[in-house]
């Protein structure tokens, strides 16, 4: 049986596929890539042949029209490809709507891409599959053992708990908008919040197309400054950047929150000027990178961004062989780049 | 539920900049949670309730033991706070259903477990706890809270949420100890007020309004007195059997911070003054004065180096009687005749400045250069001493600011209402630098004297100009004048500049002058009084 480094490599553009002649979420334009799902640091503009899920292929589509690839083939879960000699399948990664795990083997030998990935329950995605297999490529954002996600539910809980301590002040909430938006917005429909949420510009045409893949997502409204009494005491969506910003002013009196896996540790909430953190991470926590880790049972793990150093420790500890590929370009979606979020985003 | 809802409205408050709402979260607090925990939660906030029966050292070896070295070690270094990594990194252990303590369990508890066995209680605390419940709980046992809720505010949330004036609040707050559970009865309407008796309580200072020119123009020689509004601390003396205390204006006790004072409160009464460092009799400038404040305890050094005394304006209790109902004119003549009689070390009278009329006075008050008066205070003869700012009274009339046109070199976002503002601005003015030329030195910073429409005007013009950033600060082309106005300039070894402003604002947006010809720091060299200020 092959290792898997003799037919899995780095190289500049990003994780190759030798055998099967493909790219794995490649940071720049190539002839043939496989993308794990829509963020912008995984889903690049410019191949010419893209292979994924129809939700990720939708997503691409609507954040970048022509450059989301010029043959775009839609794989569903379940379903088993050829290419090459390499035989691909996808399976859920409970990351963001779409988001799955490339599944390869060659010559018996099997590795797993997981792209992004979490194992909390998310009403608007499918829930990671572990699948077994002889290296396990992960990520490791949260790989230091400070990070444990509490349950969303409780982060939305106090949410609520200060709109009826500030009635009058509108709660506006930073989340990504890709995946963290769509979720908020079902744990809040959860939590027994009925009334219309309001969305920054920004947040919208994703929304939209959620429900249009079929995610329900209750009444939305655009929060524009007309309806600023409207927005008393009402919840407003933006991205991370625009609620310490001038878009922010035109609101009542407005606490800032923001929803980031990175709110668990103070000084990073508190460089954000944000006033209420909520803990709610579309990635993995420290436990649950290990579970998953010890469930897919690889004697060898490679990681492609994030906290490497303590991952790879930990596992030495485990007798299992970690790997950092320090890969490049990775790294920059809604809660991986929440602290260093450029301000200036688009008025709604 | 308590320390779980007390970390809720520590974190809350943490992280929440305007004082309404820190005001509607305490008011909350005071109304949802049980006796004997409220006291005990607001005393911890205010820092009246201190622990320090855990050390840090303690709470770090409870992890490490609990924890991979190289994993807490790498923890550690990101999270950069000690109590905070702890109290994230603390493994949950399954099986653990102890429910979590009360505050008071806590604070009864601590007192009678001895040392050896504090590491288990401890431990067993945080296995019943969440992350937040954790960071509260070790911040509060080793006495690091530090939420920035001071006394007066915590009164000023008791008294809008129960509906009674914050001036019969203050006035028995330091005759009652944690949880006060007698004020928080007569609160809720269950009981009497109750009576401090002897005990050291802090009264109400009574305050003075900013002097306008219509007022000017009215004022009655003969119907008023002038004093010297000194620049240092004012202070209330309470001293008697049942001890002696030195209050801030805002109520805080601050006897701990000046020993000497304490010990020379050798009397029965309560006295009204400012807290100064006197040398020799001459009033040292503010800049002096800093470095005693916020401090818990002083050294020798300090004691030797910035010496204080207490300059008394007015007598409010003698012995046990209460003076304040008397008009100024009485109290003053009761205050000299206590002086003359007790001659207290470390303290001395304010003197009455003699005026026969209004130019008289202006010009008295433009004579005074020294740094370590203000201004000039206005009494009317006949005013009692009421609590707060009483119109019509009490006036103070501050000597004219000085002035600088500097240049803007850096600003940063502010915080609450203006935290998407950039607010704060350092300024500088021009220095000759060897070999020719010149450069810009920083010499003070201003967040305030601008109107709405002025701060958003710079608001703008600083994200148009921006050469670099560092955090929330922005670095802006060197190109607009601001001109600045302070009420003193003093020599300072803290600052780049040598010289430190004494409240420092904005005064006008000089987009008509070049910065280059902005004002060199000569100019504001020569402001500044070399020295301490002569007595006057
Ligand atoms: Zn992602
Ligand atoms: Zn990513």
């Amino acid at each position: 049986m092959p290792h898997p480094e003799t037919w899995l490599r780095v190289l500049p553009d990003g994780l190759f596929c030798e055998p099967g002649g493909f790219f794995i979420d490649p940071v720049r334009p190539v002839e043939r890539a496989v993308i794990t799902h829509g963020h912008a640091d995984h889903a690049r503009p410019g191949h010419r042949s893209v292979l994924a899920t129809p939700e990720t292929l939708a997503i691409m589509r609507a954040r970048m029209g022509e450059g989301a690839g010029a043959a775009q083939q839609a794989m569903r879960h379940g379903e088993v490809l050829r290419q090459g000699e390499v035989t691909i399948r996808l399976v859920p990664a409970g990351h963001v709507l779409g988001s799955a795990q490339v599944v390869m083997e060659w010559q018996g030998s099997r590795a797993v891409v997981s792209g992004d990935y979490k194992r909390q329950a998310d009403a608007t995605c499918l829930p990671f599959e572990p699948v077994p297999c002889d290296v396990f490529v992960t990520e490791a954002t949260f790989a230091l053992p400070v990070f444990r996600h509490p349950d969303p539910a409780h982060e939305v809980a106090k949410l609520l708990k200060s709109l009826a301590l500030f009635p009058e002040r509108t709660h506006v909430v930073g989340c990504y908008a890709l995946g963290k938006c769509q979720r908020l917005i079902t744990l809040l429909r959860a939590a027994g919040w009925d009334r219309p949420i309001h969305l920054h510009g920004a947040q919208q045409p994703l929304c939209r197309l959620y429900e249009e893949l079929g995610v329900p997502l209750g009444e939305l409204r655009p929060a524009t400054v007309a309806n600023k009494a409207e927005l008393r005491g009402a919840i407003v969506l933006a991205p991370p950047s625009a609620i310490a910003d001038r878009w922010a002013r035109r609101l009542a009196e407005p606490v800032t929150a923001l929803a980031s896996g990175w709110m668990r540790v103070r000084q990073r909430a508190r460089t954000r000027g944000v006033e209420l953190p909520m803990v709610i991470s579309d990635h993995a926590d420290w436990p649950d990178l290990n579970r998953t880790i010890d469930e897919v049972g690889a004697p060898e793990v490679w990681v492609t961004h994030g906290r490497d150093d303590a991952l790879v420790h930990a596992l030495a500890g485990r007798g299992i062989r970690g790997r950092a590929l320090h890969l490049v370009g990775l790294g920059e979606d809604e809660d991986e780049a929440v602290a260093e979020a450029p301000e200036g985003a688009p008025a709604a | 539920m308590s320390v779980p809802a007390f970390a809720e409205l520590l974190e809350r408050l943490i992280f929440t900049p305007g004082r309404n709402a820190k005001l509607a979260l305490l008011r909350d607090w005071f109304a949802t949670q049980p006796d004997p925990d409220r006291g005990i939660g607001l005393a911890a906030l205010t820092e009246e309730l201190v622990f320090t029966a855990a050390k840090p050292a303690m709470i770090r070896d409870l992890a490490a033991a609990r924890t991979d070295p190289v994993l807490l070690a790498l923890s550690h270094d990101y999270v950069g706070d000690l109590a905070e990594t702890v109290a994230l990194i603390w493994p949950e252990r399954a099986g653990v259903n102890a429910p979590p303590p009360a505050l008071s369990e806590v604070v009864e508890t601590l007192e009678v477990t001895p040392k050896a066995e504090l590491p288990g209680l401890i431990s067993g605390w945080l296995d019943t706890l969440d992350s937040g419940g954790r960071l509260a709980l070790i911040k509060l046992i080793t006495g690091g809270l530090r939420v920035g809720v001071s006394g007066r505010l915590a009164r000023v949330a008791l008294a809008e949420w129960s509906g009674k004036p914050v001036e019969e609040i203050e006035e028995i707050w330091h005759g009652v100890a944690p949880p006060y559970l007698p004020i928080f009865r007569w609160l809720e309407g269950h009981a009497e007020r109750p009576d401090p008796r002897d005990a050291p309580v802090f009264r109400p200072l009574m305050l003075a309004h900013p002097l306008e020119d219509r007022d000017l123009a009215a004022l009655d020689p003969a119907a008023w007195r002038a004093e010297w509004k000194w620049d240092g601390i004012r202070v209330q003396l309470t001293a008697g059997p049942g001890g002696r205390r030195i209050w801030s204006r805002g109520g805080e006790d601050i006897s701990g911070g000046f020993p000497e004072i304490v010990e020379a409160m050798e009397f029965h009464g309560v006295l009204d003054g400012e807290l100064l460092v006197i040398r020799d009799g001459l009033v040292a400038p503010f800049a002096d004065l800093q470095q005693r404040l916020n401090r818990k305890l002083v050294g020798p050094k300090m004691l030797r180096d910035y010496p204080v005394g207490v300059r008394l304006y007015d007598l409010l209790f003698e012995g046990g009687e209460d003076l304040r109902p008397l008009p100024f004119d009485a109290r003053r003549q009761r205050l000299e005749a206590w002086v003359e009689r007790h001659a207290p070390p470390r303290m001395d009278l304010s003197a009455l400045i003699a005026f026969a009329s209004v130019a008289q006075l202006s010009e008295v008050r433009d004579g005074a250069r020294a740094a370590s008066i203000e201004g000039l205070m206005l009494k009317r003869a006949d005013s009692p001493y009421l609590a707060g700012r009483q119109k019509g009274m009490w006036w103070k009339w501050k000597r004219d600011p000085l002035s600088i046109d500097a240049v803007l070199m850096y600003a940063q976002r502010g915080h609450g209402k203006r935290s998407s503002f950039y607010s704060d601005y350092t300024f500088g003015l021009w220095r000759p630098v060897e070999g020719g030329g010149e450069e810009l030195v920083p010499v003070g910073k201003a967040y305030s004297g601008y109107t709405d429409e002025e701060l958003g005007w710079l608001d703008r013009w600083i994200r148009n100009h921006t050469v670099s950033r560092f955090g929330p600060v922005r670095e802006v082309e060197k190109a607009l004048v601001l001109e600045v106005i302070f009420d003193a300039a003093q020599l300072s070894g803290r600052h780049k500049s040598g010289v430190a402003l004494r409240f420092p604002r904005i005064a006008r947006i000089r987009t008509d002058k070049p910065a280059s010809e902005a004002d060199r720091l000569e100019n504001l060299m020569a402001y500044v009084e070399a020295g301490p200020a002569a007595e006057e």
